[in-house]
């Protein structure tokens, strides 16, 4: 299966307004809000072959919330899934980007590629959660690749590869974690310094933007450390205990 | 440190840079005590640096931006990997790089002195990170320990035993510690010290000023 | 491969490398790396993320060096790649002090325009763009940088846990030995993209666990390594 959904914001005398909500089943989009939108799964998957794209385009001043409704399970198949999803967030615009967890099931191939091109000023919170297969399950492989630019400079370049047993467990990559996770805040943040607390970090990055980085035993947990890193990231300082 | 550190590298002859003291001995033997004293009883006259090489902690460089006796900023600490002697000997970069960054950042420094972690008679400083170099000793080990020699106790440009204040108490006898030395460092100067009874090193501190004028004198 | 590779690889190089563990030293106080076989896997992982970077950042550089990827890049921009691959600062600010530290010894040792160039650009250059100037001013090619950057990746962790565990020194180079069959024989995963995007695509894995270790390092009261 190869799908295509689209999502477009415009500002409309002064307020977001979404002219382009293109839904590609299984990627379905729904308009929650007045400027938030949900993904509803409307298919199993992705499934081994399967391609699904998603592209969104965050007009200069708009503001847009994008979430899912419920975690993605990919799923084997004939040859590898992959997801690509491109953003573009413009000049003054916001964009909070919190689906829920892929959750990479036993014998999976997957793939997930994301391209995030930022304007100067724009504001981005952008989580991604990978649970290591399902309770109890040996997850498939996948390989997720993200690139972030702001004003053409490069801000984020990360990979994170799962299913090579040897090199998940290792003390330094998840060691003994079974999801990972990150959020990506992009804007001014009153945070100067880095701050850890177990199994997460709260990272300055070289650019105006701050990483959390998080592992944990599984995706509550997870959950918990990615927000506390949030929350850690607005204030500038801990958030109280995680 | 951020990309937009100054390049400073300094050309290895020595020419118009401070003259850079290194201070060794074995732990405890009173090398912080030697520094700060240095940076008291020179401080008011000359442009001072001060790099620390503590083992475990920044706990020489803490201690001697309590004592106040010299503007914090001029105090750095190198982390030595396990390994003091071979920070001041075989891989002398984060010490160099250190010093450089003082000389870069309040220079023209005059002296910039090296405090080594504390290690055994044989840890000496590369002539490449210390022009001249100080070994301390003290009497608490006994009086043997110059007799052991060792290239710290042979070689430095200056070999200061302290604690002179301790000898009775530990039955030292100093005046075989003075012949054992002039056997083994031939007319290489010894001083002896009580850091507790000399709170300013006075003897020390004017071997050092010689040296610096001398070093002034050649590199500038 | 040229020989001037094996003199930066040699840990007895006067670059300020022993005083770096790479995040082995907080992973021994955690107790994470705690024998020969935790220690084996730490730098297995260690060298397939951090340490492929490093292996295609140094590469990258190297052809940077040598003149062979013209287009509107310059140091700084490689220099920048190698900042959006390091997340956490601590981390960055190891690779800037090694990379300051070596650029001033094959500055000395290899003296060519491209370092000073470099030194110019990027006084206190990440690591890799260090080790791959320096390889190309030692006359050495993008592989071999690859193959030092790879091995650096592992080798300065490994002595460090010698130090920290009192570990068996010759388990702990059959563990290298071992990884040394994982080292790149070619620049990263792929070849060096032509001249189009010459940097975007480089490898650029993440390792989390060595992010959260790097910041406690930078916070422990109490340590011996800078890193
Ligand atoms: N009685 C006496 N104690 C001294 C004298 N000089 C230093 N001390 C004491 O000896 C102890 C060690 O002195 P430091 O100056 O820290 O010695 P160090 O050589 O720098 O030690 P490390 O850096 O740990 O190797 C301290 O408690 C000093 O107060 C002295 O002349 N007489
Ligand atoms: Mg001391």
């Amino acid at each position: 299966m190869h799908a295509r959904a689209a999502l477009a914001t415009a500002l409309v005398a002064g307020r977001t307004s979404i002219p382009v909500l293109r839904s590609a089943p299984p990627l379905t989009l729904r308009q929650t809000g007045p400027h938030s939108v949900h993904l509803i799964s409307t298919a199993a998957g992705p499934l081994g072959g399967d391609r699904l794209e998603l592209d969104l385009d965050v007009a200069p001043g708009t503001t847009l919330e994008l979430g899912s409704v419920a975690s993605t399970l990919v799923l084997p198949g004939p040859g590898e899934s992959r997801t690509l999803i491109t953003a573009r967030v413009g000049a003054g615009a916001t964009l909070r980007f919190t689906p829920e967890p892929t959750v990479l099931a036993a014998g999976c191939a997957h793939r997930i590629e994301v391209g995030l091109t930022l304007a100067s000023d724009a504001r981005v919170l952008w989580r991604e959660e990978i649970v290591f297969g399902r309770y109890g399950e040996q997850p498939g492989r996948c390989h997720a690749r993200f690139d972030a630019t702001l004003d053409g400079r490069p801000l984020l370049r990360q990979e994170f590869t799962v299913g090579t047993p040897a090199l998940d467990t290792s003390p330094a990559v998840y060691g003994d974690a079974r999801c990972v996770g990150t959020t990506l805040i992009a804007g001014p943040v009153p945070l100067a310094e880095a701050v850890v607390a177990d199994g997460v970090a709260v990272l300055p990055l070289a650019g105006p933007a701050t990483l959390v980085s998080a592992l944990a035993l599984d995706a509550v947990a997870l959950r918990t450390r990615l927000e506390w890193g949030e929350s850690t990231a607005s204030r500038g300082r801990p958030a109280g205990p995680v | 440190m951020s990309a937009d550190h100054d390049d400073h590298h300094h050309a290895p002859d020595g020419h118009g840079r401070a003259l850079r003291l290194g201070v060794g001995g074995p732990v405890g033997s009173g090398k912080t005590a030697l520094v700060a004293a240095l940076c008291r009883t020179l401080g008011p006259t000359l442009q001072l640096g001060v790099v620390t090489n503590d083992i475990y902690t920044t706990e020489d460089a803490d201690f001697l931006r309590k004592a106040g006796v010299l503007d914090e900023d001029r105090i750095l600490a190198v982390e030595t990997g396990c390994c003091p002697h071979t920070a001041i000997r075989d891989d002398i970069a984060a010490n160099l790089d250190a010093v450089e960054t003082l000389e870069n950042r309040f220079g023209p420094l005059h002296l910039v002195i090296v405090e080594s972690g504390g290690d055994n008679l044989t840890a000496t400083f590369s002539r490449g990170l210390a022009d001249k170099q100080i070994f301390v000793l003290d009497v608490s080990g006994g009086d043997k320990v110059p007799r052991k020699g060792g290239p710290g106790v042979t070689t430095a440009d200056l070999l200061v035993i302290n604690k002179t204040d301790l000898a009775p108490l530990v039955g030292a006898d100093l005046d075989v510690m003075a012949k054992d030395s002039a056997a083994v460092r031939g007319d290489r100067p010894v001083l002896f010290t009580s850091i507790r009874q000399d709170p300013t090193a006075a003897a020390v501190a004017a071997w050092v000023r010689d040296q610096v004028q001398s070093w002034l004198h050649q590199h500038h | 491969m040229n020989a001037a590779i094996l003199l930066l690889t040699d840990s007895r190089l006067p670059a300020g490398g022993h005083a770096h563990s790479g995040g082995v030293e907080q992973a021994v106080t955690s107790g994470a790396v705690h024998d020969v076989p935790s220690l084996g896997s730490f730098l297995r992982g260690r060298l397939h993320t951090t340490g492929a970077v490093a292996t295609a950042l140094a590469a990258a550089s190297c052809a940077f060096a040598s003149g062979t990827a013209d287009g509107p890049w310059a140091w700084d921009g490689l220099d920048a790649e190698v900042d959006a691959r390091t997340a956490s600062p601590a981390q960055r600010a190891a690779s800037r002090v090694q990379g300051r530290l070596l650029l001033r010894v094959a500055r000395r040792l290899w003296p060519s325009p491209v370092l000073e160039e470099l030194a110019g650009a990027v006084p206190s250059p990440h690591h890799p763009l260090a080790l791959g100037a320096a390889a190309h001013a030692a006359g050495a090619a993008p592989e071999d940088a690859a193959l030092a950057a790879a091995y650096h990746a592992i080798s300065g962790p490994a002595t460090a846990a010698v130090r920290l565990l009192g570990l068996d020194p010759v388990a702990v180079h059959r563990l290298l030995a071992d990884l040394s069959r994982e080292l790149p024989t070619a620049p990263g995963e792929r070849d060096l993209p032509p001249s189009a995007a010459p940097w975007a695509d480089l490898p650029a894995h993440s390792a989390p666990a060595l992010d959260v270790l790097a910041e406690r390092h930078a916070l422990a009261q109490v340590r011996l390594f800078v890193s």
